[in-house]
Formats: structure tokens, sequence, C-alpha cells
């Protein structure tokens, strides 16, 4: 998501699940679809039974996805960009991009500042002690009427189609084979199927998940493809885009609705300290247009805002009081999983509240979190089912060695009931809102999350109205119109999240008629106003819940095209658009790129089609208004400018515990500004005593932590495993069934062996290199076989953009070994 | 679906009466398995135990992703997965097991209870437990070695293709649960049209072998599978090449139980005359005196 | 006048007549309960039983009866029963054999090669019903053998099944056949006559000893 808005304005997946089907190429890549959201391939199958599909599946391991793909190609964990910067270079130097669309609809054409350089694996304005850039260089040459400079003939050489020419001209496939392992001929052939879709004719659909987020460079993973699908012109077309497919029904859902602790809901920003007042946030909220005539749509910002203050403080905020600015609270760092638990490791953490989160399992460096649990105070585990972070506390042997007696954590359990046992929403992947309805009655004495919470707030709030307190304002005066306050309704919060109408809003044109009534829900973002006159909780739903009703409750299978837009099945945000950027499917004069892929298209009046534009639905096409309507260009971003902190242009970049030098830049190995805390410094492994290289991963047989409490998931995939590739098994002697010891820099966990083809041996910088794969998913709680926490291994290391653990890419040692004390054997 | 309806039965094990069958007309119906669309998922697994109520014990890892490890009692389909390198491509082979239900089937034949197997007009062959004497003779019976008895309650157990669930005009929960839909359910003409375009599509892929899996050495099955490899059905986790039931069940449920019968009858007839044409064979007063002369 | 019968001459000791009966009871059982099993208008059997389950779990134990049984008569009696020139001759006279001319034959010892015949094909045929119902139990033994092995041992059952029915009715159709034979069983003697007439050799042998 954070490479995805400064690509295109948004983050988010900018297709949808059915519109797969659509695709003539599907790029599975950092992702298993089939393995981890098997429902959802069915739409590949679909693309491959009607649109006579190719998958293509590129991955360390050949997972299931690649069981049916029709080309697979390995490469090693963590080389994701060198492979998509060698398939940018191949497009780019063969002339396969689809360079109408890339002159019209990207900055290709934009001129960058002399100042910007990269050298030697460092962009310009590196602070090596800050570990950061300062990023101003990274922009645009702005011209004396503000706008910023382009050349449509691209024959400046500061283009920034030129400048990333200049920059993956590197990645040759025989780089791409040294770096990835992946075999040329094999890398050519992919080449040669993404290339075929840079034409209007045909498309192809990116499928991704957390392979690729889950790294060091996750962000950068996904911007590659963002960029290689711009370069392809594959965005706003009909079986395109870039996917993000969520591993949970409600992922985006809880992204939407402020998943950053950077960020409010709708993708608004939570101030930083830097910001002290109303006017400071608001001076950096401008967005003005960057060419002329474009939409720049983040202008409206300061009505989402006015509008999300108005739905939490209702009459507390007002236009004397900045609309209640200081009951916001102001970061100082952003607070992502890695930070907390180094937080509460340092002891600096007195209580903890986790909600639907088993974190001692899913934190990286389980050892870390287990110390870190330790020195809280207290810990509130809000979760339907047992989970290990309640029972941290309980030695269970060597999976979870711990001196009971000195654990002085007072642990509160709140059981929650599961989603099927309430009724709300759940946001799938494609942006889609559906309404869920309650099925049964909680299990014992558990209650919704949402009656949780409220529990929780109403008694704070009495406790704060008695007895004071330095700030209880924001508590206090927190809006909680619900008819029962401890337990509001789904229902109602969905009706707050799409906003009121406070006041009677009046025709500006004919003062006696009344636009919107008071007391009416918003009909759509558009009516949202910054004068505090509307409510939003979270503007991009806004459309959700009409005067009209449910939208999210909508069930219509029409799909009057066959293409599998079915608009009147729940409510997609925003404005109800099933693919984001659909005006870029129709060429700079409005005609759709080709007839195959028809989608919105300009009839001489009006934008039509199938979906709800992604523009003014008037606006013609000669008024030059770009199709990337949140981006002050108005075309998305080849280069991000400064919108990333590790750097305009993707590059490769090693895993924090690599096998290799990195033999682009060997003084800077791996991402030069992700967050390391210093204490993890000396837990990185190196490869002299952890030669093997690891990733972890979902089985489709469990859900994360969770299905291991079930009898039938146990059933299927019963008991820790990791898969080795056969010359490593053949190397230690190990068996199929053995039992092996796996060590990283930070611990140890024993499992079963998997021997395997599908793990391959790649070689790497000329170099046999073993890579082995550790599913996740169990531990010492639930039906399922008692396991080690396979994130006993994982490093303590994040994105630097949005701080994901790098879970997927890690060294590792094996050998041979016996059964765990306590573990019955077969 | 309702015309897939008919439980009338067709075949019924150790039964010599002739079944009915003047409601000739019941459609036979197949379940499809699309050995190239499945993902190895398992969901048809789950919602097998599921419909049907079944509860494996948790079993173990054995070093692959075969899990439980076998067909059991309580564990009526599988899927086997095999890693097959294919001139340096590697392929995942996976395929769901369980009962073919063949028109011929095995199974019925050897089975020595009457109505513990029966065939259904629709092809489906279902065991009937509270008639089942748990010989075991359908596990030696089956050329697919699929049944297998419980060590519970002594009674054999395989998938009954949710005779349960198509009776009343829905395909079975496997096919059902299916998220790619690997899994088809119809009548066997439908599936086999719905194969032949399968096959085009795997042709066109470069699976030149590609083709229908419907053994006619035990007169076709109501499950089939399109594989990519028709030519090696060995390679899906041994898949019989050529199935039929063995030589030796035809030879000891066929002719041999007539043959069998009649002998015996034949050999207490031929006593029985002999008796009435010679007579018994006494002692003699000769023979009384000639013994009374030396034993005394 | 009462008829001299040639007095009486001890044939079976109690303890062999016992074993015998065993013997013949379960034999009898066996092809009761295995005939159910193997034809379905026997089926019906499978009641005198207790129903199909019990029947299939009464019959190999009753197997193990059998087996046990004629083991004992085995050793009894295994020594009796070697075959000897007389036998053969015996043998190839069949024809007087089955038409009563006994004065035709050589004089026979305690057993006729008829009755040899009977007691080898019982002792293979015993053995291999055992072996094969063993390989067949899968109650107890269905992990040792494969699929294949016990479809052969199936076959060979069935087969050695009926083949032991059938010599089994030579055996008690000669006993009913042959009067005065029935006797040694369920007396422990025959009359002097019977074996003058049908024993010579053995009576005398007996006699001798005295």
């Amino acid at each position: 998501m954070a490479s995805l808005a400064p690509t295109f304005g948004r983050g988010a997946m900018t297709n949808h699940w059915n519109d797969i089907k659509n695709a003539d190429v599907i790029l599975v890549m950092g992702g298993n679809p089939a393995e981890a959201h098997p429902c959802g391939f069915k739409w590949v199958t679909e693309a491959k039974a009607h649109n006579k599909a190719k998958l293509i599946v590129v991955d360390p391991r050949f997972t299931r996805s690649a069981a049916v793909s029709d080309l697979y190609a390995p490469l090693r964990p963590g080389t994701d960009i060198a492979f998509l910067l060698g398939v940018m270079r191949h497009i780019l130097t063969n002339d396969k991009i689809h360079t109408e669309y890339v002159k019209a609809f990207t900055n290709a054409t934009f001129i960058v500042r002399e100042g910007f350089k990269f050298e030697n694996g460092l962009f310009t304005g590196y602070d090596e002690t800050k570990r950061d850039y300062a990023r101003g260089e990274w922009e645009y040459e702005i011209g004396e009427d503000g706008f910023a400079k382009v050349d449509p003939t691209l024959a400046n050489p500061r283009c920034v189609l030129n400048l990333l020419k200049a920059h993956v001209e590197r990645y040759t496939p025989e780089t791409v084979e040294k770096i990835c392992g992946t075999p040329k001929d094999k890398f050519l052939k992919i080449c040669e199927h993404v290339a075929s879709t840079g034409n209007g004719e045909r498309s192809m659909t990116s499928l991704y998940a957390l392979g690729w987020t889950q790294h060091s460079h996750g962000a950068q993973n996904i911007r590659c493809m963002a960029m290689l699908q711009l370069l392809l012109g594959n965005m706003g077309v009909p079986g395109g885009g870039v996917n993000a497919l969520r591993g949970h029904a409600n992922v985006q859902g809880i992204t939407d609705l402020g998943l950053l602790t950077t960020a409010l809901p709708g993708y608004l920003a939570l101030p930083s300290q830097a910001e002290a007042t109303y006017a400071d946030h608001m001076k950096t909220r401008r967005f003005k247009p960057l060419r002329p005539g474009q939409t720049s749509f983040w202008q409206n910002y300061e009505k989402f805002f006015v509008s999300f203050q108005k739905a939490m403080f209702g009459q507390a905020a007002t236009k004397e009081n900045d609309w209640a600015y200081d009951y916001l609270p102001k970061w100082d760092t952003p607070y992502d999983v890695l930070k907390i638990v180094d937080t509460m490791y340092e002891g600096k953490l007195n209580g903890c509240i986790a909600q639907g989160l088993n974190v001692l399992m899913a934190s990286a460096h389980k050892g870390k979190a287990l110390q870190g649990l330790a020195k809280l105070k207290w810990l509130v585990v809000i979760d339907p089912l047992e989970t290990e972070t309640a029972r941290f506390w309980e030695n269970h042997g060597e999976f979870n060695e711990i001196d009971s007696a000195k654990v002085q954590t007072e642990v509160i359990q709140l059981p929650a009931c599961t989603v099927a046992e309430e009724e709300g929403t759940f946001t799938n992947s494609g942006r889609n809102i559906q309404w869920h309805w309650k099925a049964a009655n909680g299990a014992g004495e558990s209650r919704s999350d949402l009656e949780i919470m409220a529990g929780i707030h109403t008694r704070l709030r009495a406790l704060y109205a008695k007895e004071g307190g330095a700030f209880p304002d924001p508590i206090v005066n927190l809006s909680w119109n619900y008819a029962r306050p401890e337990a509001p309704s789904a229902d109602e919060v969905l009706r707050e999240l799409n906003g009121y109408v406070l006041e009677d809003v009046k025709d500006p044109q004919d003062p006696n008629k009344v636009l919107m009534r008071a007391g009416t829900l918003v009909p759509g973002f558009g009516a949202l106003r910054a004068d505090g006159t509307t409510t939003s909780g979270c503007w991009i739903y806004t459309g959700c819940y009409t005067e009209a009703g449910n939208m999210t409750m909508r069930r219509s299978t029409d799909d009057p095209t066959g293409l599998g837009v079915y608009q009147n099945w729940g409510f997609v945000w925003p404005a109800n658009r099933r693919i984001l950027y659909n005006r870029a499917s129709a060429d700079a004069s409005g005609k759709p790129w080709s007839t195959r892929k028809k989608y919105i298209a300009w009839n001489g009046s009006r934008w039509t089609g199938p979906d709800v534009p992604d523009y003014g639905p008037t606006v013609k096409p000669e008024a030059s208004v770009g199709p990337f309507i949140m981006n002050p260009e108005g075309v998305s971003r080849l280069f991000t400018r400064g919108l990333m902190r590790d750097g305009p242009f993707p590059e490769h970049y090693e895993p924090f515990e690599s096998p290799v030098a990195n033999s682009l830049h060997e003084k800077v190995a791996s991402n030069p500004v992700a967050r390391v805390f210093k204490e993890d410094w000396k837990e990185f492994g190196k490869a002299d005593k952890f030669p093997y290289v690891a990733t972890t991963y979902r089985l489709t047989e469990h859900f994360h932590y969770w299905t291991k409490t079930h009898l039938i998931n146990a059933i299927l995939q019963p008991e820790l495993f990791a898969e080795l590739p056969e010359a490593l098994a053949k190397e230690k002697g190990i068996g199929p069934g053995d039992w092996v010891r796996i060590s990283s820099a930070r611990g140890a966990i024993k499992c079963k062996a998997v021997v395997t083809k599908r793990l391959p041996t790649l070689t790497i910088h000329g170099k046999p290199t073993h890579v082995v794969g550790i599913p996740i998913h169990y531990g010492f709680v639930g039906t399922a076989r008692k396991g080690h926490a396979t994130n006993t291994l994982t490093p303590f290391v994040g994105d630097a953009n949005v701080n994901t653990p790098e879970y997927k890419a890690f060294l590792v040692n094996v050998e041979k070994t016996t059964a765990p004390a306590g573990a019955p054997s077969v | 679906m309702a015309t897939l309806q008919s439980l009338d039965i067709k075949r019924r094990s150790a039964t010599t009466e002739p079944p009915p069958h003047v409601r000739g007309n019941a459609i036979e119906v197949a379940k499809l398995i699309d050995v190239s669309k499945c993902i190895g998922c398992k969901a048809c697994q789950a919602a097998c135990l599921e419909w049907n109520d079944l509860r494996e014990e948790v079993g173990y890892n054995t070093g692959v992703y075969d899990n439980p490890a076998d067909l059991s009692p309580a564990t009526w389909t599988l899927m086997r997965f095999t890693e097959f390198d294919n001139k340096g491509n590697l392929e995942w082979l996976i395929r769901k097991d369980g009962c073919m239900h063949c028109e011929d089937p095995g199974c019925l034949k050897a089975c020595p209870a009457p109505g513990a197997i029966v065939q259904y007009q629709n092809g489906i062959v279902d065991f009937v437990s509270e008639n089942c004497i748990g010989c075991g003779y359908c596990v030696k019976g089956c050329p697919f070695n699929i049944p297998r008895i419980s060590q519970a309650d002594n009674k054999a157990y395989k998938c009954t293709l949710c005779s349960d669930r198509v009776a009343v005009g829905q395909a079975p929960a496997c096919a059902k649960a299916c998220p790619t839909q690997a899994i088809y359910f119809g009548s066997k003409d439908d599936m086999i049209a719905h194969a032949e375009e399968r096959i085009v599509d795997l042709k066109e892929r470069g699976y030149a072998n590609a083709g229908l899996y419907d053994p006619k050495g035990v007169g076709g099955t109501h499950v089939m599978y399109v594989l990519h490899h028709a030519d090696q059905p060995e390679l899906y986790a041994g898949l019989p090449n050529e199935p039929r039931i063995s030589r030796l069940v035809e030879l000891w449920k066929g002719g041999t139980k007539p043959l069998a019968l009649a002998g015996i009858g034949l050999a207490a007839v031929v006593g029985f005359f002999h008796y009435i044409v010679k007579g018994p064979n006494e002692v003699t007063e000769e023979d009384d005196e000639r013994a009374d002369q030396i034993n005394r | 006048m009462e008829r001299r019968n040639g007095g009486t001459v001890g044939r079976y000791t109690t303890g062999a007549r016992i074993n015998h009966w065993i013997t013949a009871g379960s034999l009898v059982l066996m092809a009761l309960s295995g005939l159910a099993l193997f034809h379905p208008s026997l089926f019906f059997l499978t009641h005198l039983f207790g129903g199909g389950q019990s029947t299939r779990i009464i019959h190999p134990w009753i197997g193990v009866v059998l087996f046990f049984g004629f083991a004992g008569l085995f050793i009894r009696f295994w020594a009796y029963n070697l075959w000897n020139r007389d036998d053969t001759q015996w043998m190839k006279q069949s024809g007087d054999v089955i038409n009563a001319r006994e004065e035709k034959l050589p004089e026979i010892g305690r057993y006729n090669a008829g009755q040899k015949l009977v007691f080898w094909a019982m002792t293979l045929l015993i053995a291999v019903l055992f072996l094969s119902g063993i390989v067949l139990w899968d109650t107890y033994f269905h992990a040792y053998f494969t699929i294949g092995q016990k479809r052969l041992a199936a076959v060979v059952h069935a087969f050695a099944a009926v083949i032991t029915i059938l010599v089994w009715i030579v055996h008690v159709y000669a006993a009913i056949w042959v009067k005065g034979t029935v006797r040694a069983m369920t007396r422990g003697s025959v009359t002097g006559g019977w074996a003058w007439r049908h024993h010579r050799k053995w009576l005398r042998e007996v006699v001798q000893k005295r």
C-alpha cells in the first residue's frame, strides 16, 4: 500500500477479484493465491478456462499456485526487485512498452532536477548517522508558472523515462540470474509473456500478497510491479492492475480505518509532533496541481478532515477550536508491531491490549517478544480463542521456555465472539464493503469486539468525568450517540462512518432549495464540507449507507457486460468504483485502447461504461485532465519524488541476512534506510554459521495461528515441518519425516523434515545455495501437534516505509536431530 | 438434477434375485476431477469430513503433504501429492483419491453379505453399513485399494459419492466445496463432454497426452479424472493403468461358486446312488465266524 | 440262537474319540459358516451363528480349534497312515472297492488306502486352509499381507475348502456305507467280523499281540 499510493494516488488493490478473469496473463509473484486465497483463486481458473490466460508463477518455492501454472521460475527470497527491474529493462530495451499510454498517463515526460542522482547504491541526500535521506532533490524541475516541466518528446535526458532506462540498464538477464538464481531461459520466457501485454489488446494482472510485503524493501517490491504495469499500460484496464490479495477477510477494512499509527481513517494523516497547530497540518495538505487543470483530488483534504473531526467529537469540534485539532494525539514515531515489541522489551511499556493479534506467535523474533511481554504490568487479550499470547507465562518446555514464577504481568482475557457471531461488514481486497449477518450467538460469556471496546470506553469515560485528569476532553467529549452506549450496533457505526448532514445545506443558486436536510445521511463524499455541517467517520466509505439504505447489503448478481462488474453487489470504495483509474482504459481522446479491453470511454458527452468513471463524468477529453486524479500531476508516477523513504526508483538491496554480498554495490548491501534497533544489529546472522536461505509462509490447510485449534484443520495438516531441497537433505543425511533442528542467530526450532524437489538449490553468484521453507501456524496451544513458533527464527527488521518485518528472507542452519522432549512420534 | 435422483438399485451384493428394471431411464451420474485445475487445498477433504460427520485422529507429519497419511474409515477422500520432474520442468501432481464408483464394482462382486454393497441406477456404488459383516472381501475385490475396515465397528467404509445429497438433487460435498471447480458433478455424458473441452485446452498448453481417465476394464467409472499425462496414470500416486477386477477375484467369485456347489452336490448324489445301487457293505456271517476263530 | 459277531476289537481310545469328534464338529461348523459366506444362496446359514458379523468372527476361531484338533489326530495316527505296497495294489483295484468285492483285495492293515488318502488329503488341506485363513484374518493380520496376497489366499482358501468338503463327503459316506464302522468312533470298538472283513491284517496283528 505504501508504494501504490505514491505511484497511483490510492493505496489499494486497483482492480478486484472478479476482474482477474479478464486477464490474458496472470503473474503471481510475491504471493501464493492458490494456497492462501484458494477461493479468490477461482478467478484465475476462470481466466485460464475462458480467456485462455497464461498463469506465470515466480516464487522461491514451487507452490500450489505453481502446480497449476503454465510457466514457473524460481528465485531467491528477497531478490524480486532485481528480477522485476530486469523485466523492466527487457521491455524498455526491446521497445515493448505501451508508449502512448506511458507518455499520456505517467510522469515519464516530467523533467527531474539536476540534483537528483543515484551513485554506488545510494540516492542523493543520504545521511548515514540518521539512516535516512534528505529527499528535497528527488523532485521535478518546476517552471516559473509553478508547474512541473515536461518534455513530451522525451529528448531531455532528465526525463523520468530516460532516468529510469539508465537506472535499470544494469539489470541484464545475466545479472538477474546471478542475483536471483533464475535460469536465464526461464527469465526471458517470462519477459516475453509479460511483454505480450504491452499494448491495448491484452492485459496482465499482478497478484501479490505478503511475499512482497514482508521484506526490508517490501514497498519497493510492489513499487516495481506498479511501474511495470504502467509501462505496459495495464493500469485502469480490465484484467490489469496491481492486486494486493489480502490475507484476512477484512484486512482492507482495517487498513481503511487507520491501521497505521500515523494514519486516520480514510488515509487522512494523523498529525505528527511537528504539526502543533491546525494551520501547520493543513499547510502540508494543499496539494496544488503540478500540471495545469489537474484534479488533484486531495485538495479536498480539509473537507474530509473536518467531517472526520465532527464525527469524532460532534459539537465539541468547532471552527473556533480548529475542529478540536488539539484532541488528536501527535505522534513522535510510528508504532508498528516491531516498535511496540521493542518498547516492551526495553521495559518502557506498562500495558498492552492485544486484540485479535497473537503477538507472541506473530511478531518476528519470538524470544524478544516473550521477554517483552514478561516486562508488561498488564496485558489484555481480546480474542475468540485461547492464544499463546494469553498463555505466554506458561512454561511449555522447549516450546516456550520461561520461568513462570518470575512473571509479574497480570493477564486479563476478554473472550470475543467470532465474526459469524456478530453483524458488521467486511471490506475485501477489491475494496468491496459487504455486510455480514449474525449466524449464531457467541459461546459462553463472549461479546463482540464492538461491545468490548464500548465497555472499556464507557467505563473510562465515567472515570474521567468523575476524576478529571490532565486532559480528559478528548475522552469525555468523544461523540458517542448510540442507542445503547455500552453496545453500539454495527448498523449505527456504519452510518457514522458514512456520515450525516448536520445542518440543512441549501442550493447556493436558490436559497429556498434545500439540497440536503439536516439529520440525513450524506449521499457521497462529494457532499462533504469543510464548514462543520457534515460528518464522516471515513470519507472514502461515504455513500455506503445512504437514505436509500445500507448499500453494503446489496446482493445483485447482475453483470450486464459479462466483465464481472456487479455494480449492485455491496459497495466499493471510492464511490462504488470497481476498477480504479478506469479512465486510463481509453486513450487520450477517450477512445478505448481496443475493443477487447473496452471499459470506460467518452461517448461525445460523457464517460460511460459498466463502471463508475474514476474521473469527472462529463470532463471532456480535450481538457487533458489526467486519469490519476488523486495525484497533483494528474498522471501516475514512475518516479515517486520524495514520497517513499528509500528512493524514487526501486533498487536491489540484499535482505539483512543474505548468503552473498550485494554485487551491484558492496558497500550498500541492504536497504540503507530500513530501521534497525540498536540491540538488534548484533542479532543478524552471517552465512558462515547460517549458510541456508530461509523463508516462511502459510499453508492452505491453516489460517495463521487460529485454525490449529480446530480439529478438521489439525487433521489436514497436523504438525510443524520444514521443507528442504533434496540436495541439502542428502548432504545432511536427512530423510522425509526425520526431525530437524533449524537455527538462526535468534533461536532454534525443531520440526519434521519434508524433503522435496519443490524447494530449490539455486546457483547464486556461481555457488549452489539451498533454500529452506518453514510454514508458520503451530504453537503450544491448540488441537494440532504442539510445535515451536516459526517466528523464533525471523529477524527483527522491517520495511523502510511501513516497518513490516522481514519474515520472508533470512539465514538459517539445518541439522538432523531427535524429537523434542514431550513430542510423541510416529 | 432431479433426473439424477433415482435410487433404484441396479446391482446388490450377494444376491441372486434380479434387480428391478422397469424404471430403466435413470441418468448415470459422474464426478469429474480435473487434476490440472486442482490446487490441493483439501477443501474437499474438509467438506467430506463435515458433511459425513467424520473425524480422524490428529496424525503426524510423515515427510509429505498427504494428511491423513492414507484413506481410513474416517477419511473417504484424500489428496495425494506427487512430485514429477518432467524433463527439467517440475510438476506437482495432486490427485484426489477415493472411490471411483466403477460401473463393474469389484467390491460388490467380492462381497458375501447380501445388500451390504449396492449400485444405484445412477451408477453410485454405496456401502449399506447395517448389512456389512466386516469380512474385508471388498478390500480384496477393489482394483483401486479404496475400502477400509473400521477397527471400531468392523464395517467397511468409503466414499458414497454423497448418495444422500445426490438423491435430493445436490452435488457431492467435495464438488460443492471445491474453490477452483476442479471437481465437477453431473450426468456422465455431460462430464465427458466437459472433459473433452478441458483436454483440448490442455493440449493447447503443451500437454500432448492429456486425456480422460474412465477405465474400460471396470466398465468405466462414475468418478473420472482429467489427467495431463493420461498415458501414464501411474504418475498420479499410482493410479492404476488399465485397472480391472483381479482375475483371482473373478475366479474366486465367478465360476468357482456355482461349480463348487454343484461339485459338492454331485458328490452327495453319487454317494446316494452308490448306496441305492450297491447297497450297504455289511459284515457277513462268514466274516463273523472267521473272526471268531481267531479272536478268542 | 444268538448270532456270533466274532467278538469285539478295540479300535479307538476315548481320547482319540473325543479328539475326533471335536475335529469333526469344528469341520462341520467350518463348512457351514464358510459356505454361508461362500455363496449368496447359503448366506442364510449365518443365522446358525447369530448373524453375518458373528459368523465372520466365529469362523476363524473355529478354524483354530479345527487346526489344533486335527493336529492331535495327526500325531495319533500319522504312523498308521504311511503308504505301503498293499495300498498301491488296493488302489489299482478300486473297482473291486466300489463294488464291495473285498475278497478280491489284499488283506488290509489298520487303514486302507482310501482312508490313508483321506488322512493325507485332510492334513494337506487343513494346513492350506489354516495358512490361507491367517492371511484373510484381517482382524489380527490385516497389516501383514498385501492385497495381492490376500486375493490369492482367498482363491486358495475357497478351492481348498471345497475339496475338503468333497473329501469329507467321501469320509462320511464310507462310514455310512461300510456298516459297523461308526461304532468305532462312538463306542471305540468294532466287531471282529467287521475287522475280519475290512482290516484283516490289522485283526491278525491285534490278536497276535495279545
